[in-house]
């Protein structure tokens, strides 16, 4: 792959070499040289237009593990309130030696729009972009599925899990790549969530749609992924916080002991201890929320190799 | 395109034996060898090896496998590769002497890799060189301390190790 913009454009053959590739990078870390040459003399540049701290540090991680330069342009609204554009920001991040650009950008398409514009020359991994996409969360929770749920069977995929995304569907770029990702994979998805936060053109998703979290739960899904109310993207009346969103569609202690004994729960963080995930749930045994984390550096390794690697 | 068979399953089992002794006469004491295969090939006929020795000198020999993969200087030719599984003996490879192995020696560039990856994982006192096949066209000062056949050939040929454990049959053939 040249760039990786969306979830949606791998093949299932591809998602697989990655999340293999990447099971063989997480062993990197407990070396007593965690690190590989493979990305000597590439530089990386992460340039971000949304704040995240996470997503941000595990590239750098992935970045350093494989030996390539790191730089990073935060435009904490500055060039943005300067008037610079896209174009102008990235050809100057280019112009100081940028091979992969990771970018973070607020509005949807900014990286299919910096990939294809004929701008710059990088490489172009989406890292976030409005709420569209967000491929490599995607990837990342994909690999901790495989690894906790399947084993480590390099080669195999999804095929017969059930996983439910739980919360605000809408303005998740999170639920979006990740629909597509497991769809590809072969596993079964199903988006819960209050009305309010289903986006709108849902039907048309590969999914099944439930307002309903506790019929699920009695569906024992294989997995079971919270997502963090976006207050900053929710306009209007709806109160996420309310009694009613908690008592309905927060993942309670209660709700957690009905999932199946082998079930996990995920969370792409950060968390909302109390609103959509209880802090007894969280911390429970069947949290695999830092395995994510753990798992993203491992899968964005793969990616960057994959994106530098193909062939000049 | 005609393929020559230049070792058969029983010629590349005796070269293994014989290749086993030499490794036995020049690390007499066996409980430090560590044999490292370099995948895929180089890590069946390693074990192999490995259990060889074992059944000469009576202590079983540890054995693992070395991807090289991160640290070659070719990743950008030749299609997008893969990494595969490093497996490190338990008690890995400090102050070992390890024997690489490897099915053909060719331009040197893949054992060049190797030493690179074993500095991440340890500190061997001697890293030694195995190979079923020296096809000679070396581009780094590089020689094999065990060579099961050395087979002159020329740049375009290609030469193919078939083991029984990955491709079902076994023999070496040069293909021209």
């Amino acid at each position: 792959m040249k760039h990786l913009l969306s979830a949606g454009e791998l093949s299932r053959d591809d998602a697989v070499s990655v999340l293999d590739a990447a099971q063989e990078f997480s062993h990197v870390a407990n070396r007593s040289v965690p690190k590989l040459p493979a990305l000597r003399g590439v530089t990386m540049v992460n340039l971000f237009f949304e704040d995240s701290t996470r997503t941000r540090l595990s590239f750098e991680a992935a970045a350093k593990r494989l030996s390539a330069d790191v730089m990073t342009f935060q435009v904490q609204g500055s060039s943005v309130s300067k008037g610079e554009s896209l174009k102008d920001t990235a050809q100057t991040v280019e112009a100081m030696g940028a091979d992969i650009i990771v970018m973070r950008h607020f509005s949807s398409g900014a990286a299919h729009r910096l990939a294809h514009s004929g701008w710059v020359e990088s490489a172009i991994i989406n890292a976030g972009d409005g709420t569209h996409e967000h491929p490599t969360q995607a990837l990342l929770d994909a690999a901790t599925i495989r690894e906790k749920v399947v084993g480590p069977a390099r080669g195999s995929d999804l095929a017969g899990l059930h996983v439910a995304i739980v919360g605000d569907i809408a303005h998740s770029r999170v639920a979006r790549s990740n629909v597509l990702l497991l769809n590809t994979l072969g596993a079964r998805v199903t988006v819960v969530g209050p009305p309010e936060l289903l986006p709108s053109g849902v039907e048309g998703w590969p999914v099944t749609i439930s307002s309903d979290l506790d019929s699920v739960i009695d569906e024992n899904p294989n997995a079971i992924m919270m997502l963090r109310i976006q207050k900053e993207r929710i306009k209007g009346d709806f109160q996420p916080a309310s009694g009613d969103y908690v008592r309905n569609y927060s993942l309670t202690k209660d709700r957690a002991n009905r999932l199946a004994d082998d079930a996990i729960v995920m969370h792409p963080g950060p968390m909302n201890r109390g609103v959509e995930i209880a802090s007894e749930v969280a911390d429970s045994p069947r949290s695999v929320i830092l395995d994510q984390v753990r798992n993203g550096v491992a899968v964005r390794m793969a990616v960057l190799f994959q994106v530098w690697g193909r062939e000049k | 395109m005609s393929a020559r068979t230049v070792l058969t399953g029983s010629d590349i089992d005796r070269t293994l034996r014989r290749i086993a002794h030499e490794i036995v006469e020049a690390v007499p004491a066996t409980e430090k060898l560590v044999l490292l295969g370099i995948p895929t090939r180089g890590a069946v006929l390693s074990s192999r090896l490995a259990t060889l020795i074992g059944s000469i000198s009576g202590t079983p020999v540890p054995h693992g496998v070395l991807d090289v993969t991160m640290y070659r200087d070719d990743l950008q030719r030749g299609g997008l590769r893969s990494p595969v599984a490093t497996v490190v003996p338990e008690k890995g490879i400090d102050d070992s002497v390890c024997v690489l192995v490897d099915d053909v020696l060719f331009s040197g560039r893949t054992v060049r890799a190797a030493l690179d990856a074993l500095t991440a994982i340890g500190r061997p006192t001697a890293v030694k060189l195995a190979v079923l096949v020296d096809r000679g066209h070396r581009e780094l000062p590089i020689r094999a301390d065990h060579v099961g056949k050395n087979l002159p050939s020329a740049l375009g040929e290609r030469v193919t190790v078939r083991l029984m454990e990955t491709d079902g049959v076994e023999e070496v053939q040069v293909v021209t």
